[in-house]
């Protein structure tokens, strides 16, 4: 390794990095604004002068761009010169002439990058005494506020928005000293990853526009680790508090999840857990627990237990715990999965392939590092809208590679590597039912029904692997696309293999396992990525339980008098007939939830649980990677964890493992000792008992203020702060103030980095893993030494019948997820509902553009606008899933119209 | 005997000297202007308020006894929503009124606050905010802050130039 000398010391540094890395992975502050770890450096903000020398007998040396310098064996540099220090006072001068003197109005302020850079250099007077530049803004929709006033022209935004996340609606403008960086004009962003400038700006250009609405500075937020809720990935979240209110969702950095970005559903999805709807008391026949005949809550459940005629449902978007829980309050034989046929069946599968199958399953950084991708069926920007960010980021590795042979420069040389790539992509092969938004990186891009897709997957694994049989009556068309596909992947090194729920058909999940599968033989190092839909699924599928419509079936039969259900709108799983029927048949319904719903109004007894927000719990993500969220505040209210509900029901009715559980330590324990499956999760955090230096880890920074008045209004006397028997975090600003494990960091601040960029700080090294590892564990591991059989069931190919169409999914990221449309942001971005049908099909029907086409499913009326989309396959219509108001069809399925 | 009967007559003499003693509360000792004394919010020259919420009062306050929450009008101005101090806790350093970037937080010369209760030391912004513009006349913080205001568009605060026409690419 290259050994530095900076400043008359000698620090061994990685070979292959710039010198700002080198530094800022050494602990040494040096200020910066253009380069960021995931984009690279182009050397445009001129902050990161250092001086270098010749040797040790040049005492003039000369001034330097670190962040374009690579670092060099027995090279001499000095960040201290006086030169160099002097450089940078002035570079910071320059980009404060025009600065508007607005902190105090700025949401930035407290955690702006620009403030800890000034700081840093020492500027603090401004010499220029001549007019500031002005810029009118412009309303970029209801995530982001545009400031460009404030605007240090480092490019980033641009970088991001354009170059990483393929974004076409923002870019920079006019000339000189007058670059405006915004759209062409006022309207709303279109990127699923806009939000992530409010983090990549290092000044308040781009901010957050729902932390507005509730504004709170970085230092009185309580935070805490968590996990998204928003879909089946479990990117890593920050999320704040203030007043019993959740206020922001930052991005945790996590090197194996989602690095440094997360998706606009992910960060702004958060606000269901302020809304009006929330249960925030017990309930008894819909009237307050208290009043009903003096009775405590836990004996009203009590007595509506029925030994072996109680059953509960479980849920996709609750925690493990509260899962496990359930499922041993009412007993393995009384448990049911609350989730959709449709999701079950792709689940389970989905868990099936990972566990039985060689090839394992690729976390969103091995994506995002694939050389060849194939997408089979899904529309990933829709429906893991970050495994969509990683698959733009793997079209670009051979490309890159292919021009840093030709022009020899590192990959952080940013602008030389894209000049030299242009628009060279790398091969990513798309079959999805219509277009999506990756078809335009792709190198090719096919539209059908699934049954068709699989149909190409299966020809695609048999020219992969003689074994596996041939498809029979393929079109021309179709062979040449299984050729192409083919003959792409076996030149790979590490190709991923992309399928999921979004397709809705086993077939394709089968299809993309047998290419997977015939990769590995041929001694490839294949990846698959299964999508799931929602936060929890995988974790629900690996506890196992019934299906929910033989739930139903022994409602039907008598056979249920109470159903205990967790944390789920039964009316998203089953069609209306089939959710009616089922509560039409038992007695008594005891919801845990935290949302007014449907299935609210039928239940008996409601009991207010806790959101990601107030509950501490484990999920298990798509790729069986169990990971640990925390509680962010102290609700002032009744709500509680499920789980915890479920075990004071336990401890009231006298079970006999339940009782004597109590916290989350107890009960993940149990977890672990009683189901092999999830051993592990024991490690995922340190337990309750954990200190550092004799103390726990607070969740308020030092500089928490108002403690002393924040409920003085109610009380001048302060309570006593909540105390947390759960875990080792406190919630209050008591504690240790030094680095925390990864995996329950509750907010990134290091003395003089009050930004997010204080991540650098907790890294190994600048982009690297935080330095005691990557939060959370893979639960699957492939079957390496074992060998499943190749699938050999190919479908019939879909051929259109007439007077009927087949029904496809459609999934949305605004719009498709149960709690995210809570966010009145996201709410206004949700599509209305529609049926997708082809002209010719449309034709067919006589109908056009906007009029409405009439069907019925399961009993059920649809009358929905037509949108006419191309792309389709004739004979197939796309109908979008979870929009509220929109009946659940399970799709694909055939209707007759 | 002689140091006796001096001491004795300077002792005299200081019957005839002006008083240091104040007859308080029939008489008020005159305050210096810069006194630490009740915190008040005060007002623009135009009559609105001071405060924009930006919470540095809060941070900068040793006991904690400031909190509020910050909120924007229809017409673009930052206000606070609510903003409570605990003045039972208060220990009137003047920080907040140090770290107050548009002098809205001031430190008056009055220091009558006793209460027979510690709740009535609890004080709201109606209680806080007062009709003046305390120690700082003429200041007016969005008149120098380049955030747009009703009234007060992109390039009309002091030291502005108006703002950039993107489309054109003179110089």
């Amino acid at each position: 390794m290259p050994i530095i000398n900076i400043d008359n010391k000698n620090y061994e540094v990685k070979e292959g990095k710039n010198l700002l890395e080198a530094c800022l992975s050494l602990g040494l502050n040096l200020p910066y604004f253009c380069w960021h770890p995931a984009l690279g450096a182009v050397g445009a903000c001129r902050q990161c002068a250092v001086k270098v020398f010749k040797d040790a007998d040049d005492t003039k040396g000369r001034i330097i761009m670190s962040c374009m310098e690579p670092v060099k064996d027995q090279l001499r540099m000095s960040i201290d010169d006086k030169d160099a220090r002097n450089f940078r006072e002035h570079v910071i001068g320059w980009l404060m002439t025009n600065h508007p003197h607005d902190c105090a109005v700025c949401d930035e302020g407290g955690a702006c990058h620009l403030q800890d850079m000034t700081v840093m250099t020492g500027h603090s007077y401004r010499d220029y005494h001549f007019t500031k530049r002005t810029y009118n803004n412009q309303y970029l929709g209801p995530f982001l506020n545009h400031e460009m006033n404030r605007c240090i022209q480092c490019y980033r935004c641009v970088r991001f928005y354009k170059d990483f996340a393929g974004g076409k609606d923002l870019d920079v403008f006019a000339a000189h000293n007058h670059v405006y960086f915004g759209r062409q004009q006022d309207g709303i962003l279109e990127s699923e990853f806009s939000g992530n400038l409010a983090e990549i700006c290092p000044t308040g250009v781009f901010t957050d526009k729902t932390l507005k609405q509730h504004y709170t500075r970085k230092w009185d937020l309580t935070s805490a680790a968590s996990v998204c809720q928003g879909c089946g990935l479990g990117c890593n979240i920050l999320a704040g508090e203030r007043y019993g209110a959740v206020r922001q969702i930052t991005n945790r950095f996590n090197a194996a999840v989602n690095g440094y970005f997360l998706c606009d559903r992910g960060r702004y999805g958060y606000e269901f857990v302020n809304s009006d709807q929330r249960i925030k008391t017990p309930m008894v026949h819909h009237g307050p627990a208290e009043q009903s005949n003096g009775i405590p809550i836990l004996e009203h459940v009590h007595h509506r237990i029925v030994p072996g005629k109680t059953i509960g449902i479980g849920s996709p978007r609750a925690s493990l715990e509260s899962n496990t829980v359930l499922k041993e309050l009412v007993g393995a034989d009384n448990f049911y999965l609350g989730v959709s046929a449709a999701d079950h069946d792709l689940v389970s599968l989905s868990l099936r392939l990972l566990r039985q199958g060689p090839v394992r399953a690729a976390s969103l950084q091995d994506a995002a590092a694939a050389d060849v991708v194939l997408i089979l069926g899904e529309d990933v920007t829709n429906t893991a809208p970050m495994l969509a960010l990683s698959v733009r980021q793997a079209v670009r590795r051979i490309p890159v590679a292919a021009a840093q042979q030709q022009v020899h420069l590192a990959a952080w040389q940013d602008a030389a590597i894209r000049e030299a790539v242009q628009d060279d992509k790398g091969p990513l092969f798309i079959l999805s039912v219509q277009e999506t938004k990756l078809d335009e990186i792709a190198q090719g891009a096919w539209h059908t029904a699934p049954d068709n897709i699989a149909r190409i997957g299966y020809a695609v694994s048999h020219l992969l692997n003689d074994t596996i049989p041939e498809v029979t009556g393929m079109s021309e068309q179709g062979r040449d696309i299984a050729a192409t596909i083919a003959k792409t992947l076996k030149s790979a090194a590490h190709p991923l293999i992309i399928a999921g729920y979004g397709g809705g058909s086993e077939a394709i999940l089968k299809s993309a396992a047998n290419v997977a599968w015939a990769l590995h033989d041929l001694g490839i190092d294949a990846m698959l990525s299964f999508t799931v839909p929602e936060c929890n699924s995988m974790g629900l599928e690996m506890l196992d339980g019934h299906r929910l419509e033989s739930a139903v079936e022994r409602a039907l039969n008598n056979g249920v008098d109470t159903a205990i259900v967790l944390e789920n709108d039964l009316y998203r799983r089953l069609n209306q007939h089939s959710a009616d029927l089922f509560f039409s048949n038992i007695k008594s319904v005891i919801l845990l939830d935290h949302l007014y719903n449907i299935t609210a109004e039928k239940a008996t007894i409601i009991l207010p649980a806790g959101t990601f927000a107030e509950s501490d719990g484990t999920l298990v993500n798509n790729e069986g990677r169990a990971q640990r969220f925390f509680q962010v505040f102290a609700p002032a209210t009744a709500v509680q964890e499920s789980w915890r509900w479920l075990l004071q029901v336990a401890a009231a009715s006298g079970h006999t493992t339940l009782s004597s559980l109590q916290h989350l330590d107890d009960v993940v324990k149990y977890i672990a000792a009683t189901y092999p499956q999830f051993d592990g999760i024991t490690t995922l955090t340190p337990d309750a008992h954990f200190r550092l230096a004799g103390q726990k880890v607070p969740r308020e920074p030092h500089r928490y203020s108002g403690r002393t008045a924040m409920l003085a209004n109610k009380n001048v006397s302060e309570p006593k702060p909540a105390e947390d028997e759960d875990t080792a975090l406190s919630f209050t600003m008591e504690g240790y103030r030094g680095e925390p494990p990864s995996s329950m960091i509750p907010f990134f601040w290091q003395p003089g980095w009050n930004s997010v960029q204080a991540v650098n700080k907790y890294q190994v090294e600048t982009g690297g893993p935080l330095h005691d590892g990557n939060a959370g564990k893979r639960l699957i591991e492939p079957n390496v030494n074992g060998h499943t059989p190749f699938y050999t069931e190919v479908p019939e190919p879909y051929l259109p019948l007439k007077e009927h169409l087949l029904l496809v999914p459609c999934y949305h990221i605004f719009g498709s997820e149960e709690l995210s449309i809570h966010t009145p942001g996201i709410a206004a971005r949700m599509p209305a509902p529609y049926l997708l049908l082809h002209s010719e099909d449309a034709k067919r029907f006589q109908v056009t553009e906007g009029h409405l086409l009439h069907f019925m499913d399961n009993g059920h009326h649809y009358t929905l606008p037509v949108i006419i989309n191309d792309t389709l396959q004739q004979g197939v219509a796309g109908i979008p899933v979870g929009l509220p108001g929109m009946q659940i069809a399970e799709a694909p399925q055939l209707i007759k119209v | 005997m002689f140091s006796l009967v001096r001491s004795m007559w300077l002792i005299f003499l200081h019957m005839f000297h002006k008083r240091e003693t104040y007859q308080y509360p029939e008489q008020k000792a005159p305050l210096p202007a810069r006194w630490r004394g009740r915190i008040a919010l005060t007002r623009d020259p135009d009559g609105g308020e001071r405060c924009v919420g930006c919470y540095l009062c809060a941070a900068a306050c040793p006991v904690d006894c400031i909190s509020l929450q910050s909120t924007e009008d229809e017409s673009g101005r930052r206000y606070p929503e609510f903003f409570r101090i605990n003045f039972s806790r208060c220990i009137f350093c003047g920080f907040c009124e140090e770290a107050c970037p548009t002098y809205a937080i001031q430190l008056l010369p009055d220091f009558e606050m006793a209460e027979y209760s510690r709740q009535q030391l609890v004080y709201e912004k109606e209680d806080l905010l007062i009709n003046s513009e305390g120690k700082y006349p003429g200041y007016n913080y969005y008149k120098v802050a380049g955030m747009a205001i009703q009234g007060k568009d992109k390039g009309d605060a002091k030291n502005e130039e108006p703002p950039v026409d993107v489309k054109s690419l003179l110089p």
